[in-house]
């Protein structure tokens, strides 16, 4: 049994090292995919009623605007993809539960490069390019941190791989004995994208596919590499109906179940671009023709390049693409896509664009409906009429194989129209070709879950019943192998991050522990090619290594550009250095008031030297802005420029308890000296011990009440609370409350 | 040929306009059944080096000796057999438990000779 690990505690980072431990005696508590609790009802969440919107998490983090809404997250109903891979499957746990607390439960794992056209499984734990190698060991370390994460979030949380490349079916086996809940299975995508030999990739599919089905795991295909690899995504469209048709009809006929079927499909059209008038019809035609199959709403990536703002904008368009229509799965890209490997914050950015599209546009099909008869139900109609032509086309050639070999498949051009460009195929060429044998009439194979042909032994109905049960029915028969290279593995890079994970230092990373990358926005008033080369040569002198340019973009071809460059710094920081300021407990609302009540609390508040500033300490005392009033405190504003003479006399004459000075320009330490001359000239007049004193401004701290006599002060981000509590503390001291 | 294709499909075009949204949806799905029927049947009757392995694998054989069994297996010509059904065979032969079957085939793969001679 394994030894269940302690609840996660929200203010402590993942203890990576405890999940390494005792992996080989790991087993996923449950198999299968798992949906989102969708209450019919609809969910009530602070002051509003929701209409697409699933169960709340227990712990998560909202929308920035949510802390005006009670911070409220509400979780859009279907389940929410992001995509995590840098090739250190250690770090990208760290970034699945960033994930997690902002509203992704279907974490999907891209595999490194290369990893389709190894013939076996990978083992132990090297590092990837461009993803993770899948092997026994990642795949067990990470579904652990996410049993862990899923408890802390209160979701259960969909973890995601391929099933695809020349190792297939020995994949599927893996990932339906370690609990992997969805993958990627579509042996078109081998043939087109990964020229692995065609018949091989079929006949793999079968297998892998039924093994699938044995663990409940979601099927996503890959027709969608179609949308991103044409030169004009939106003339495949009718390619795309039948590449889906054909692996929604393979996997059946391999007996898996329909709802374990899902469409990997993209809105393929993007601004400039009148996307709707392409995207909403092609959206349609495929929920009507697949209307018994899942759909997993992927977003644009064919036209996205380094501009973050313009893929998010992008991107919402699709979600809205998805809520007019439908999702069971939405899918997000990260913004950073189209310039480098995805970075932690961007997983981030792309999951919140679907929270904010979702929970805006919530009961929208109450209220508007798409247009089924005009232009659109034309459009509709084409698409499948010209896919339906393309079927038949294939029928009419000799069937798929040979369409495969006329290159009939990834044309740019729109069927029936030919651009020539498709990517053809032959039979006997590819990765593992002549690879394929055919079975024997007495062919056997001793374990559940297998697709075809099988003599099982006589008297035997559950085939691994004749060599006493299969991985499948009994985990303990699993062969755990740990680690293959003493030098590539998990173990020696964390060594190398010990500092930046458990010890004190501190660097920036935005992919890896102690990657060091920062990136730099800045205006460079020049043209293009001045403004580039200046923005690196900035980079260098503020001590970035490797300085690159990510995004630029002209503002006017003469006046300047928008430039992001990234770099990496070179140094530490130690978190013994750092001087975090104390953070003040703020004295409960109720008693405040109580104390304000008693006291009958009044004030005397003014603008300080020669300062017409007024907006920061009219914020502190208006009802309107939740300033001191809101407490039931009276005040006295006497205006801006005022002499502290002035103030001292006012508090005098109203019986007021307190003083409150604002002072934000502030030329040559005026500040100071006026919040040290308010402490003298009350101690003068012999009523220090009577009034409290409060200093507030831009530049003002909260640590500078010692120095100037006063006995609270406040810099920016101060609110009427702060300021009331920091009274009513001085009064309790003084024994007045 | 590429007029001849449009021709073509001008024609298919004007007899799937008069089908109604349900006809042409059903045809679709049959359409697509009629392409991947035959490629099914391959599958039925076929097997690979990968899906053996997953055989093996499933038999509790790691993917270490997995690629070695199943290679010895193919150049024996046994492959067609199934990779677990061989050695079902010769552990039953041997009177020792599947597993050490694959490891007697990594060791000396002349075990497998004759091994579905005698009936």
């Amino acid at each position: 049994m394994t030894k269940k690990m302690q609840p996660l505690d929200p203010n402590k980072k993942l203890d990576i090292e405890a999940i390494l431990e005792n992996l080989e005696d790991y087993r996923p508590p449950r198999k299968g995919w798992t949906w989102r609790v969708v209450p019919e009802e609809g969910v009530d969440m602070g002051p509003f009623h929701y209409r697409d919107m699933a169960e709340p998490l227990k712990r998560s983090i909202g929308l920035p605007a949510s802390k005006y809404f009670d911070n409220i997250d509400p979780q859009p109903k279907p389940v929410v993809t992001t995509e995590i891979a840098s090739g250190r499957f250690e770090d990208d746990i760290r970034r699945m539960r960033m994930g997690a607390w902002h509203g992704a439960d279907h974490l999907m794992v891209i595999r490194h490069t290369g990893q389709s056209h190894i013939d076996g499984l990978m083992e132990g734990t090297p590092e990837g390019v461009g993803g993770v190698p899948i092997t026994r060991k990642q795949i067990r370390a990470s579904r652990k941190a996410i049993d862990l994460i899923e408890e802390e979030v209160g979701r259960p949380i969909n973890f995601h791989s391929y099933v695809s490349g020349v190792a297939g079916p020995e994949v599927a086996v893996l990932f339906a004995e370690e609990g992997i809940n969805g993958a990627h299975q579509d042996p078109q995508y081998n043939v087109l994208y990964r020229n692995i030999n065609m018949y091989r990739s079929f006949v793999d599919a079968a297998e892998a596919k039924k093994v699938m089905s044995s663990a409940g795991i979601f099927q996503i295909d890959g027709a969608h590499n179609a949308n991103a690899t044409a030169k004009a995504g939106w003339l495949v469209m009718p390619e795309l109906l039948v590449q889906h048709g054909i692996n929604c009809a393979y996997s059946v006929r391999s007996g898996m179940p329909k709802d374990l079927i899902g469409l990997s499909t993209v809105p393929p059209n993007s601004p400039p671009a009148p996307k709707f008038w392409y995207d909403l019809p092609y959206a349609v035609a495929l929920r009507e023709i697949f209307s018994d199959f899942k759909m997993r709403a992927q977003q644009n990536t064919r036209y996205i390049e380094s501009s973050i703002e313009e893929a998010i904008r992008t991107h919402t368009i699709d979600t809205i693409i998805s809520m007019l229509t439908s999702a069971d799965i939405q899918s997000t890209i990260t913004p950073d896509e189209g310039r480098n490997v995805p970075w932690h914050y961007n997983n981030i950015r792309g999951v919140q664009t679907v929270k904010q599209t979702w929970a805006a546009m919530d009961g929208l099909n109450e209220m508007i409906q798409i247009k089924r008869d005009g232009p659109l139900g034309d459009m509709v109609r084409d698409i499948k009429e010209r896919a339906v032509a393309f079927l038949e086309e294939i029928l009419e050639v000799g069937g798929y194989f040979a369409a495969v070999e006329k290159g009939f498949f990834v044309d740019s051009a729109q069927y029936p129209e030919r651009s020539g460009d498709g990517i053809a195929r032959q039979g006997d060429g590819g990765v593992a070709a002549g690879s394929i044998i055919e079975r024997d009439p007495d062919y056997l194979a001793p374990v559940c879950a297998h697709f075809g042909d099988n003599h099982l032994p006589e008297g035997i109905t559950h085939a691994c019943d004749a060599i006493g049960g299969c991985t499948l029915c009994n985990p303990d028969l699993i062969t755990y192998i740990d680690e293959f290279d003493p030098e590539d593995n998990v173990h020696k890079r964390l060594e190398k991050t010990w500092d930046y994970r458990k010890g004190n230092l501190i660097r920036p990373e935005v992919e890896w522990a102690g990657d060091g990358t920062v990136l730099v926005e800045m205006m460079i008033p020049e043209n293009e090619d001045y403004a580039r080369e200046a923005g690196l040569e900035i980079a260098r002198r503020m001590g970035l290594e490797d300085p690159q340019v990510i995004n630029l973009m002209v503002l006017h071809p003469a006046e300047g550009c928008f430039l992001e460059v990234k770099g990496q710094v070179t140094f530490d920081i130690d978190r013994r250095d750092l001087k975090i300021p104390e953070k003040v407990v703020l004295l409960s609302e109720e008693e405040i008031r109580a104390a304000v009540k008693k006291t009958n609390l009044t004030v005397v508040a003014g603008t300080v030297g020669e300062d017409e500033h007024s907006v920061g300490l009219r914020e502190i005392l208006d009802i309107k802005h939740g300033g001191i009033e809101t407490y039931g405190v009276k005040y006295h504003y006497l205006g801006t420029s005022v002499p502290i003479e002035k103030m001292v006399d006012a508090a005098i004459e109203t019986g007021s308890q307190a003083i409150l000075i604002s002072t934000i320009i502030s030329h040559g330490d005026v500040h100071r000296i006026n919040m040290r001359k308010l402490d003298e000239l009350c101690r003068e007049k012999g009523i220090r011990d009577k009034v409290v004193l409060i200093a507030g401004g831009t530049q003002v701290n909260a640590d500078m009440a010692a120095e100037t006599g006063m006995d609270a002060t406040f810099g920016r981000g101060c609110k009427g609370i702060n300021v009331v509590d920091a009274i009513v503390k001085v009064l309790k001291e003084r024994g007045v409350v | 040929m590429t007029d001849e294709r449009i021709k073509q499909f001008e024609v298919r075009h004007e007899r799937l306009k008069t089908l109604s949204d349900d006809e042409l949806k059903a045809h679709f799905w049959d359409l697509c059944y009629q392409v991947v029927d035959p490629i099914i049947d391959l599958a039925r009757t076929h097997t690979s080096p990968s899906i053996e392995r997953s055989i093996l694998l499933r038999m509790g054989i790691n993917s270490a000796k997995s690629h070695g069994i199943v290679d010895a297996i193919h150049q024996a010509g046994l492959l067609g057999k199934g990779a677990g059904h061989v050695l079902l065979k010769l552990s039953q032969k041997l009177d020792i438990d599947v597993k050490a079957a694959g490891d007697a085939i990594l060791e000396n793969k002349e075990v497998l000779n004759g091994l579905f001679e005698e009936a």
